[in-house]
Parts: C-alpha cells; structure tokens; sequence
C-alpha cells in the first residue's frame, strides 16, 4: 500500500468519527499550547531578568565591604569584627588596573529633602562624575556631577525626574537650592526618565558627590563601588586585580568582588531550569493525552473489528494494518500538535500584550519538545491498539467475535 | 488448480476438542463451479474459510495452483489472497464509511496499485455491474442487491482465481438472490472457479458440481450432467 493512500484512508477513518477525533485533537493541542504558553512565559521571566541587569551597565564588576563566604562561617563573624570600610582612596587606587575603564564609587542613605515648606523622605546616591556612563543613565536638562577630585565635597545635586516634579512642577529647578538634611546643595540637573530597573527607581533618587554624602551621612565607607572594564575579555582580569589592590591596603581579604556576568549566569541557570520544570509539568498533560489517545484507539479497534477482518481478507497483512492505525495516531497528534502550535502563540501573544514589559516568545527547543512529545506520545500509545488490530484472527474478526 | 489432502480443522473450546473438519479429500478444476451444502454446523464456512487461506488446517496439505500454500507464513498468505482469491459474504462487509467505487478499489489500493489504473479498473466494473448512478454512494445509500454487486464487484477487481461465497444469497430476497447469482455465475464463463456456500437446495442444485457435508466430513460430491 503507498503512504499516500495510507494516510488518506486513515483521515477517512478519523473523519468517519469527527467528534471522537475533534476531542481527541483538542486534547493534544491544549498538552502543547500549556508547553508552549508556559515556556514562552518562562522564557519572557528570564530574559526579563538578564535586560534588567543589562540596563545596569556593560561589563561590569562590582565591590562590596565584606566577605562573603559561600561555605562556613567568616572570619568576621567569628571575631565580631565589622568589615573594614572601602574608602574612597581604596576606590581610587582600583584604578591602578589596566583592565579597569572607570570607576564609580557608592554611598547610599536616606535624608529630608526640603524646598521652603515642601519636603520628603529621599533616597540620596553618593557618586562621582563616572556613575552616568557606568550605569547607561541619561540627563533630561542640565548637567551631572562636575568631574573632578573624588574626595571635594561640593554643594550640588542632581535630581531624579519625579522628585523635580513634586519638589517644583512645572517651573525651573536647575540653579535653585534645596535642603538635604542640614546641608544646601544647588540643582545643577534633572535625570531623565528610566522608570525601574532592579528594584531600584532612578526617577525618585537626589544625587549628590561621593564626598558630600559621607559628610551627610557621617560615613567614610562606601556601599559599592562600580567597576567598568574596559571589555568583556578583561573583566576577569579586572575582578582579579581589584582584588589584589584591595587585599594589599587591606592586608587581608575583607572585600568581595563579584562580576555582573557571573550573577547573570546564575540567575540565568535558575530562570532556565525553571522555564524547563514548567515546561516539563506541561508535558505531562501531553502524556495524559497520548493514554487518552491509546484508550480510543482501543474503542476504534474494537469498533472496527470487522472492517479490520475485510482488510486481511482482502489481502492486507498485519503490517499494513498496523500501520494504517499509526498513521491515524500520527495524523491526530501531528494535527493536533499544530493546532496546539497556533493556540499557544495566539496565548503568548496575548499574555505579552497584557504585559508589555515581559518579552514573552516560546523558546525554540520547548516548541520542538512538545511537537516531539505529543508526536511521540501519540505513536508510543498507539503501539499496543495497533499490534491487537494487526493480530486479530480475520475469521473471528470477520464474523464480529 | 485446488487440491486438499486429508485437510483436517479442530478448534480447543475450553479443554474439548471440536472437529469442525475431518480427513478432507478434494479436487478443484479452473472455471469450476461447486456448491457446498449441508445443515448449519456441518464445517461449510469452515472449508471455505480454509480454501481462502483465511484459516489454517491443523492437518493434511493445501495445494493451490500447484504450490503448496499451508505453511506459508502470514504475510505470504495475504499476499495470496491479495492476488488470487476474492471473498463474497452473506453480511456484505462493504466499509460504511467508503463509497461504493471506493469500495470497489479497497483491494487495488491495499495491493499498492497506481492510482490512475485504479480508477480506470473501477470505471469498467462500476459500468459492467450497472451501478453508474450508485458509484458515489455509500452503503447505507444502497439496496440489499446493489450492495452485494459492489461486493461482488470488489471481489473481482484483483481478477482473482478463485471466488468463496458464504451465503451470498442469505440476506437477500429471492429475485435480488438469484439476480447476483446469475451475476457470480457468468463469471465462471470467464475461468474463475467459484465455490458457493448455501443452505437453499435450490440454488445450490444449479452448480455443476455439489458438495455435500455432515458433521465436517464430505458425505456425497456429485457433478450434475450438462
Ligand atoms: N472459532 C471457532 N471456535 C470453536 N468452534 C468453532 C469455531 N468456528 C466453528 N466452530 C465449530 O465448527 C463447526 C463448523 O462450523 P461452521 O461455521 O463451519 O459451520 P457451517 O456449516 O458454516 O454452519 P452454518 O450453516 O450455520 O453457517 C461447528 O460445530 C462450530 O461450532
Ligand atoms: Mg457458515
């Protein structure tokens, strides 16, 4: 028998029962549109995540105080010590490194800010001139911080977005002067929107020099300092030499230096084996589907008992009958699977216009696994039904027993 | 052209054993037309079921045009029947969801015949047996004796040797019965051998050659004068 006349007597057959065979699809297709949906949405979570930290900065590498131990206890916390301080030197000295581009030194604190009787709680970054390029940020009106020694405390700020619009609406605020704390800073610029980006909301934050802020906040340690290499190849050297400058003003190893790629990678690992337990969880509903299909497949053996006896009577050994039930099984689950195609990319299309920000597209290897579980899942329970219908006895199959 | 030698056919019904067949002895010639009689029970589908390779003996030996056919395997089996034998049942057996032309071609496409020759065979058969205006209909679309002519045409398509009828008749009245009798008999003007299965002494007394059976054994075989 040719494949062609296989396939078309076996949709004959699927068209003779139209609703068990619509049902039957219909189950194969929601299996892989919940792979599909699922993983596209899992998908979208993760490189979500991975723009978010893109939009930090490139090639970075960062220094925090403390050491961070993954396995045990530190050294720190058996003598009760606190970490020593990074200083604004030491952040200096980092850029002693060839592989170091720039620097940006980081405090971090909350203080009043005030203007005549307006005021309100901010969040007040302490930095230098470096920190607009670092972090990829942009000015809407006015300039940065003024490039120049790390450690001069000048009286100016630079303002996120909304608080310009709380603090003075629509009216000019660069070359005003508010109040932080007990100090007057002069607005020299206004940041430009860019909305959230790890948690951390540049639009509500008052950006003052590095120096300026250790005084207001009484501090001479810095939260971070951010380190830009100059490419993606040096940045191991980078993290290695920060290290070793640090551990020689420090005399020991009280600093930790983690690289962006290396959070990146974890966070990259987590949302993937993720994507793939949810896509796996999804998977099994296909499987749920193929023991659906075998059951019918079963029913429609039984049910054609006889018109399987005419076959073999008519000439057609086992093999062909088996394999006119495979390609009824490879006809569902492949039509299934497509239509389960379409329904789950008209899901993710939906789910990314009710959620814009979320970058919802189904990887490509969750749409090959699901086309290949179903059609897989498909043949494999389809085994057993089409071996009993091969195996029949046309004599008794013939007359119904 | 069908020769059995001492063919015998038990069946295990739980721990008993039932002769359906005993120590069978018989010859048939090309173009022959026999006619298998004898009460209900008598081992007739039995024999026909075996000459048609639909069942095996569980002793003796078949020849069939001179080659020995009883152990062929499965497969080799329905290739035989695919080429050389064509069933015609009491019940009709036509796929309800096929119509009647598709029917006719089931064994040409089963046998991986191009599709062009098929429709062409099936053309000349639909013609000949009268059902031009039926060729596009489904079974439950047609009489009783229309749909014994699409058997019977179905059963021919592949030009087989041999034609087993098991009662072709029985569900049929008695003008439409002896319309496709007369239709199954000018095949053996063709040399098709035709072996007829029949309860109705009257039908089965216009074959040239009748079979007699009691209890799975053959008790008379007569040819009728010309
Ligand atoms: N599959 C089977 N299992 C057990 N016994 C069987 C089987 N098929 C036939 N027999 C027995 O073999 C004997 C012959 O059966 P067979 O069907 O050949 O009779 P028959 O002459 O065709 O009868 P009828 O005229 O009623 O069709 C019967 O006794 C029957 O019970
Ligand atoms: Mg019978």
């Amino acid at each position: 028998m040719k494949l062609a006349d296989t396939l078309y007597f076996a949709s004959g057959s699927l068209r003779g029962s139209p609703t068990r065979t619509l049902l039957m699809m219909l189950a194969m297709s929601i299996g892989v549109a919940a792979v599909v949906v699922l993983t596209a949405l899992g998908e979208g979570a993760r490189r979500y995540v991975i723009n978010q930290f893109s939009s930090l900065g490139t090639n970075l590498v960062i220094v925090l105080p403390g050491r961070s131990e993954t396995a045990g206890i530190g050294a720190g916390m058996m003598t009760g010590q606190t970490p020593r301080d990074i200083t604004l030197d030491d952040a200096e000295a980092l850029l002693r490194s060839t592989a170091v581009k720039r620097i940006a030194p980081l405090t971090i604190g909350s203080a009043t800010l005030s203007l005549d009787a307006l005021n309100r709680e901010v969040v007040v970054l302490g930095s230098t001139a470096s920190l607009l390029e670092v972090r990829h940020m942009a000015m809407s009106i006015g300039r940065f911080l003024p490039p120049g020694d790390i450690h001069e405390s000048a009286s100016v700020c630079v303002l996120g977005i909304k608080i310009k619009q709380e603090l003075f609406g629509n009216n000019q605020a660069v070359g005003q002067w508010v109040r932080l704390g007990d100090r007057r800073f002069r607005v020299i610029g206004i940041m430009s929107s860019q909305g959230e980006s790890m948690g951390f909301n540049t639009d509500e934050v008052v950006i003052v020099p590095v120096a300026s802020a250790h005084q207001l906040f009484n501090t001479a340690g810095l939260f971070r300092v951010l380190i830009e290499a100059k490419n993606r190849d040096v940045i191991e050297q980078a993290k290695r030499e920060a290290e070793e400058i640090l551990f020689q003003r420090h005399n020991e190893k009280d600093v930790t230096v983690i690289t962006q790629d290396a959070v990146l990678a974890t966070f990259d690992r987590i949302l993937t084996a993720l994507t793939m337990a949810v896509g796996g969880i999804a998977a099994i509903s296909l499987a749920v589907a193929g023991v659906l299909i075998m059951n019918v497949m079963l029913i429609a053996v039984a049910q054609r008992v006889k018109e399987i006896g005419l076959l073999k009577a008519l000439g057609a050994p086992g093999r062909q009958i088996r394999n006119l039930f495979f390609a009824e099984a490879v006809l569902l689950s492949g039509i299934g699977s497509l239509a389960g195609l379409v329904l789950g990319y008209a899901g993710s299309m939906i789910i990314g216009q009710i959620y814009p920000s979320l970058p919802v597209s189904p990887p490509w290897w969750a749409v090959l696994a699901a086309c290949g579980t179903a059609l897989g899942t498909g043949i494999l329970f389809s085994v057993w039904p089409a071996r009993r219908a091969a195996r029949l006895d046309p004599v008794a199959a013939l007359s119904g027993r | 052209m069908i020769e059995l030698q001492n063919v015998s056919r038990t069946f295990t019904v739980g721990d008993q054993q039932v002769a359906a067949l005993r120590d069978i002895n018989m010859q048939l010639g090309e173009g022959e037309y026999l006619s298998i009689m004898g009460p209900s029970g008598s081992g007739k589908s039995t024999l026909l079921n075996l000459l048609g390779l639909l069942d095996r003996a569980s002793a003796g030996t078949y020849l069939l045009d001179g080659g020995n056919v009883t152990d062929l395997s499965d497969v080799q089996q329905a290739h035989v029947r695919s080429q050389k034998i064509g069933f015609v049942f009491q019940s009709f057996h036509l796929v309800p969801r096929l119509t009647a032309a598709q029917n006719i071609e089931l064994p040409m496409m089963l046998a991986g015949i191009p599709a062009e020759e098929r429709k062409q065979r099936v053309a000349e058969l639909i013609a000949s047996y009268g059902l031009s205006e039926r060729a596009d209909h489904r079974p439950d679309q047609l009489s009783g004796g229309q749909r014994q002519r699409v058997a019977i045409a179905r059963a021919t398509v592949m030009s087989p040797a041999v034609l087993l009828a098991d009662e072709p008749t029985g569900n049929l009245d008695r003008t439409t019965g002896w319309e496709v009798l007369k239709l199954l008999e000018q095949l053996t003007e063709r040399g098709i051998t035709l072996v007829i299965v029949t309860h109705d002494a009257e039908i089965g007394a216009r074959a040239l050659r009748q079979i007699h059976m009691l209890d799975g054994a053959i008790i008379s075989d007569e040819k009728r004068a010309l």
